[in-house]
């Protein structure tokens, strides 16, 4: 087979864990090489992301229409009521409005869907030559919302201004303009924000159900079936809880500063961390001993269930061998964990915004010769894949083609799936998902098991 | 309710630089590059993965803020020298985005700046540019755009060969590949452009491909300009835009421009030139195949006939099914695009004279909210269109028949056949199982004989 080197320029952002090798220390947080074929998007798809399922709000991408486009009922973040987000609009900027500006269409636009939505808010995205063009975005906004009464927030997500966690910190920007400014009365003490978790096939109303369980309010999810009013009272929250630390740290942060919240970072993947996140929880009210004695009543109850369950895949999968390329350092740690706990080890583990505390944690975790990237590509994924004979692939979409080209299973872990793997029962199904994909006899046609195509 | 107007609402249509990149990938040894932002390569692999189901590299110049101010210049040649490293290609299609053309790049000149400084590297590959602004036309405008840009840059003028070019538009691979076979029953020499038959819908592979086998070699494109005709589907595809009319203007090629062959009719049209350029009469499989779509028309009429559509899509896609569904007696009653050439009632009316009569009403440039409102008004017996009428219909209840582009909701897309004898009887029988479907699953006796 031809030999497939890693560009130029990447060589800081690749490195296979051995015992008395080179310490390198990975290089990320850097924007993507050009040319290099990124799984990455841009500033403008990390704003999106994050607001997306607030879903009593209108989204307007202000730009010509691809963006509003790719990006049309693309996730699995789903809503007990208002579907608002579900819909796709667009300024759909023509030449014309490149040569005199998009104002006018923008405003009209706005005033235009409030008056036929009534929605909550609205965000107003700008695309990459928004700004070129000289917008002013904050001036429509602020006029808007003084004619119709709602809030109306500019999202700065020009793509090419940063990489997509400058998208996560432009709508963290957005929802503090927000959060604050509704009413805290009736609260509980004890109450949690819970960040970064995006309500994927309704995995927000299965870890909300532990939490209420364990006798915690929760005063708002950001945002999976996130609804305005409730983002406004986030302030009046004990604590936040942050999932997905790569789009929510800041939030949490901010919060911390201007509101005196603490936040811890949990994972809801996998027994061991979603065990971990409700404890941890639990340790913040140690006045209230009812909690933790709570949290354990619902980790003894789910995992007595689950367990056995697990047995038959854990069974069939043992020594069999996983890479994972996901968005979040974070997910990956609790990856690794739940493959390891269904038998299979991790031969590539790699992450698109990862930072250096998450790839040295990730270096401590792995085991010894698994390979370790950040913003992989096609090219480097599909070389590490076939060097270390995985058998799985967890990714999101833009990843599933590798994987059933090089006939090996794949699980999509990204925001496009439609079956919960949040939780204990999220732990099943990923198990099952796993399993169906790894143990299935398509596999014995694929030219890498050695057959003649 | 008062209805927004001036945005628009669940787009009909994608923007220019997807179009692109689907044309670049129909060349062999080829890499789609993107000069603009990360985020347009990756949505819009994204997006193409859902329908195709394989892998898409398409690479980017990654425009970041200083690339912005002070021009995508460097970026880009950062970007070729990357991709010409790792991908080893023989073409590079460069389309441009809405980014990099409001900042005003010269690329035709940072390409030759690029050729000049990098000179005595290793094998250059050939760069094709097609300039793609996403705010202006729709991806069937910048599909056009690259395949006419690549025609310019490799078509040679040469001694007259018994060679015919064809220009099949933004058909599925399954088409493709039905068109090569046509062609190569007819034994005549071809060049096909583009070729995505193999790449967009490929085998397993044994080790990776950085670039997937398949599409149209560029040295078979450089012969298109001493070919004896070029064949080009699309009834709006203005001469001016598109690569058959190019190598008329250019090689004095002469450009046969139809609709899509999709019906009888325009199959008929399709073959009768097929017969007269090569002077040879089409082979005894395909008079099969007609006659076959024929018995099934009579055998089916009664299910169609005066079923009310909306069919929406491109606006080529729509002109061809409308003239198919005429013929089987089924009224498109709307045939709206998101795209917007000015063209679409222009070419129904050549293909369907008395269309008024027949009630065909045209809408160009609108949005699936736009379509939904006059779904609520026409109420047609079914939707026919890509993926994306998929809101509206479960919201109004009336069923879509999925073909085009994007299928990302069914499997298969891929192999879909659209055009020709063989593409026309898979379309009627699917439309003709749709409306048994309905009328077994309302009856209440449930007969099971249809």
């Amino acid at each position: 087979m031809e030999q497939i080197s890693i560009l130029e320029g990447r060589h800081k952002q690749v490195f296979e864990k051995k015992t008395g090798g080179e310490q390198v220390e990975i290089s990320c947080d850097t924007s993507s090489l050009s040319g290099s074929v990124s799984q990455r998007a841009c500033v403008f798809c990390g704003s999106r992301v994050v607001l997306y399922p607030v879903a009593d709000a209108l989204h307007l991408v202000h730009g010509p229409i691809g963006c509003a486009a790719y990006t049309w009922d693309i996730r699995g973040a789903v809503s007990s009521g208002s579907e608002l987000h579900r819909l796709s609009f667009s300024t759909d900027l023509q030449e014309m409005d490149v040569i005199y500006g998009g104002e006018k269409k923008l405003y009209h636009s706005l005033i235009e869907l409030i008056e036929q939505y009534k929605p909550k808010a609205a965000f107003i995205y700008s695309t990459c030559i928004v700004g070129l063009i000289g917008d002013d975005i904050e001036a429509v906004c602020k006029k808007v919302a003084k004619e119709t009464g709602i809030p109306v927030l500019p999202v700065h997500s020009e793509g090419f201004k940063g990489t997509k966690k400058d998208g996560y910190k432009a709508a963290c920007h957005a929802l503090m303009q927000l959060i604050g400014t509704g009413s805290t009365e009736n609260i509980s003490k004890y109450s949690i924000n819970i960040l970064g978790e995006f309500n994927l096939a309704g995995e927000a109303w299965i870890i909300r159900k532990y939490y209420e369980k364990m006798g915690i309010e929760v005063v708002s999810t950001l945002t999976g079936d996130g609804r305005i009013d409730a983002v406004r009272r986030a302030h009046g929250a004990s604590l936040n809880v942050v999932q997905c630390s790569g789009s929510m740290t800041w939030l949490a942060k901010e919060m911390e500063q201007k509101y005196g919240i603490p936040y811890i970072r949990v994972s809801y993947f996998g027994i061991e961390d979603m065990s971990k996140s409700l404890y941890d929880v639990a340790k913040h009210f140690p006045e209230r001993p009812d909690i933790m004695e709570a949290a354990k009543q619902v980790v003894s109850e789910e995992v007595k269930e689950l367990y056995p369950s697990l047995q038959k895949f854990k069974k069939a999968l043992t020594g069999k061998k996983a890479a994972i390329y996901v968005g979040g350092a974070f997910k990956t740690f609790s990856l690794i964990k739940a493959l390891r706990s269904i038998g299979m080890s991790v031969v590539l583990a790699g992450s698109q915004t990862g930072n250096k505390d998450d790839y040295a944690r990730l270096k401590e975790m792995c085991d010894e010769g698994t390979v370790i990237v950040d913003d992989s590509n096609p090219v480097e994924l599909s070389k590490f894949i076939l060097e270390k004979e995985a058998d799985l692939l967890i990714g999101g979409v833009k990843e599933r083609p590798i994987a059933f080209k090089l006939g090996i299973g794949f699980c999509d872990h990204n925001h496009e799936r439609k079956i919960p793997l949040a939780g204990f029962v999220g732990m099943y199904n990923f198990a099952l998902e796993v399993y169906q994909s790894v143990m299935s006899p398509v596999w014995q046609f694929a030219p890498r098991k050695g057959v003649k195509i | 309710m008062k209805h927004a107007k001036t945005a628009t609402q669940n787009a009909c249509k994608l923007c220019n630089p997807l179009g692109a990149c689907l044309a670049f990938r129909g060349i062999e040894n080829c890499v789609p590059f993107l000069h603009g932002s990360q985020g347009c390569a990756t949505y819009i692999r994204r997006y193409l993965i859902s329908h195709y189901k394989e892998p898409i590299d398409i690479a980017s110049s990654n425009f970041h803020e200083e690339t912005a101010v002070f021009g995508g210049s460097h970026n880009l040649k950062i970007g070729l020298k990357n991709v010409s490293k790792q991908y080893k290609p023989e073409v590079i299609g460069i389309a441009t985005t809405c980014l990099s053309e409001t900042i005003g790049d010269d690329v035709p000149m940072i390409i030759r700046e690029y050729k000049a400084e990098f000179k005595n590297g290793s094998p250059m590959p050939i760069m094709i540019h097609a300039s793609t602004p996403s705010y202006m036309g729709s991806h069937i405008d910048g599909f056009h755009a690259a395949v006419r840009a690549t025609v310019k840059t490799l078509a040679e003028k040469g001694a007259q060969e018994k060679l015919i070019n064809i220009f099949p538009n933004m058909v599925s691979p399954a088409d493709i590949r039905y068109l090569k076979e046509i062609l190569e029953d007819f034994k005549v020499p071809y060049m096909l452009l583009p070729d995505y038959s193999q790449t967009m819908d490929g085998g397993p592979w044994g080790e990776y491909h950085r670039i997937p086998p398949g599409g149209t070699p560029a040295s078979a494109i450089a012969m298109a300009g001493s070919a004896i005709a070029s064949i080009e589907f699309g009834s709006t595809l203005e001469a001016s835009k598109s690569a058959a009319g190019y190598l008329e203007e250019t090689f004095g090629v002469p450009r046969y421009h139809m609709a899509l062959p999709i019906g009888i009719k325009e199959s008929d049209k399709f073959f009768d030139l097929l017969e007269t350029l090569t002077g040879q009469e089409r082979p005894e499989k395909y008079d099969d195949e007609r006659r076959r779509l024929i018995d099934a028309y009579a055998d089916g009429h009664k299910y169609v006939f005066e079923q009310k559509v909306i069919i929406y899509g491109e606006e080529d896609l729509v002109v061809g099914m409308t003239a198919f569904l005429t013929e089987i007696g089924i009224t498109p009653i709307l045939c709206a695009s998101g795209g917007k050439s000015g063209l679409l009632r222009k070419s129904i009316k050549e293909l369907i004279p008395n269309m008024d009569e027949l009630g065909i009403k045209v809408r160009e440039g609108v949005d699936f909210v736009d379509i939904e409102d006059e779904a609520k008004l026409l109420k047609p017996d079914f939707l026919i269109g890509n993926s994306k009428g998929y809101t509206m219909s479960r919201k109004n209840n009336i069923p879509l028949i999925r073909l085009g582009f994007p299928i990302h909701d069914r499997f298969g897309g891929q192999r879909m056949h659209h055009l020709g004898y063989r593409g026309t009887q898979e379309l009627f029988d699917r439309i003709v199982n749709t409306v048994i479907e309905q009328r077994q699953n309302a009856s209440s006796i449930g007969y099971t004989y249809m």
